[in-house]
């Protein structure tokens, strides 16, 4: 199982080329709907690109008033 | 009509394969023109169905198949119109938007539809309706409608009930959580899962494998095998029009509508 950290930073890459931005201008405690600029059809995208990354089916009310990127990682590790 | 191209869908018949674009920005919301084209389908389709052999529906908008009903529009209507004409316009919605469901589910044809993205709402409604779904990665199902104190108004509950029981349907409309193609293809909601941009190209694939097969005998095993669930679904209507009226989803309407976050697809 990947330590909390692999998981934020498998994460970020992620979001990074998903949404064509530099990965090294990502931060885990960045808003991400600020950084990438995404709107909430576009964060839904993210939700299934990381579902399919990590294997495993993340229910969005989990995401309820998550908006940076340790949060949304310590939910996936909590179902790996 | 072979051809139609309007605002809102558009339509071609080649091959012996009817080809119905979704086209509306931003993404294939439901509202009053795409109810008008979609009836125009509806009209259309025994004379188009002489020659085809399948139909298929999907989108050319980028974030999805359909973001399900015009929940803008309808704010807009509920608050420009007369209650009572209000909530009488709603039901009428329904009833013609449940006619033209119908239509395309009772079609002796093959329906597929081809989705991406977001597939929500109205939009599983619609999806709901077909054969077969096809579905490439991106793609999301969600019935969002408990959010906003209502129930999934163009016949999903008793399409979703016939095609795959009643603990899916509850765990979709009662959380109203949106899941995957994985989780789709698992519960047996989406028959086939391809590559992102694959999608038009295996329905397409597959279409063309129907066309091999003698049409009448199609008809026949798809009339026996799919029953139209016609008294559920009036009573849906019922149910709907009934929540309509309650001013806690006129409040929510005006919520989502007017809301500044980030997230209103969440709940």
């Amino acid at each position: 199982m990947p330590t909390q950290q692999q998981t934020i930073d498998e994460v970020l890459d992620l979001a990074a080329t998903q949404f064509k931005v530099p990965r090294e201008t990502l931060s885990p405690d960045d808003d991400f709907f600020r950084k990438l600029g995404i709107d909430s059809l576009q964060a839904l995208s993210l939700l299934t690109r990381l579902e399919q990354h990590f294997n495993v089916e993340l229910p969005d009310y989990e995401l309820q008033g998550v908006s940076d990127f340790r949060t949304l990682a310590e939910r996936i590790q909590s179902r790996l | 009509m072979k051809q139609f191209h309007g605002k809102a869908i558009s339509w071609d018949l080649k091959d012996g394969v009817i080809e119905v674009a979704l086209r509306r920005e931003p993404c294939n919301e439901i509202g009053t023109q795409s109810l008008e084209e979609l009836e125009q389908l509806a009209a259309a389709l025994p004379a188009l169905e002489e020659t085809a052999d399948a139909l298929i529906i999907y989108s050319k908008m980028t974030p999805g198949f359909s973001a399900g009903g015009d929940l803008r529009e309808l704010h807009q209507r509920m608050n420009e119109t007369e209650r009572g004409a209000a909530l009488a316009g709603i039901r009428d919605f329904h009833q013609r938007i449940h006619h033209v469901m119908n239509v395309l589910d009772a079609s002796p044809l093959t329906t597929i539809a081809a989705v991406h993205g977001i597939v929500f709402g109205g939009g599983l409604e619609l999806a709901l309706t077909c054969d077969l779904i096809i579905a490439d990665k991106t793609a999301r199902f969600c019935f969002p409608e408990l959010r906003l104190g209502l129930i999934p108004g163009f016949g999903g509950i008793p399409r979703l009930k016939r095609d795959l029981g009643n603990a899916v349907v509850r765990d979709l409309l009662l959380t109203g959580r949106s899941f995957n193609t994985t989780k789709a293809q698992q519960i047996g909601l989406v028959s086939q899962v391809v590559a992102e941009g694959e999608v038009l190209r295996a329905a397409r694939g597959t279409a063309a494998q129907l066309g091999k097969f003698d049409r009448t005998t199609a008809a026949a095993a798809k009339k026996f095998i799919k029953h139209i669930p016609y008294d559920e679904l009036r009573r849906e209507i019922e149910i709907v029009s009934e929540l309509y009226a309650r001013p806690a989803v006129q409040a929510a309407l005006k919520n989502f509508v007017e809301s500044t976050d980030a997230q209103p697809y969440l709940p």
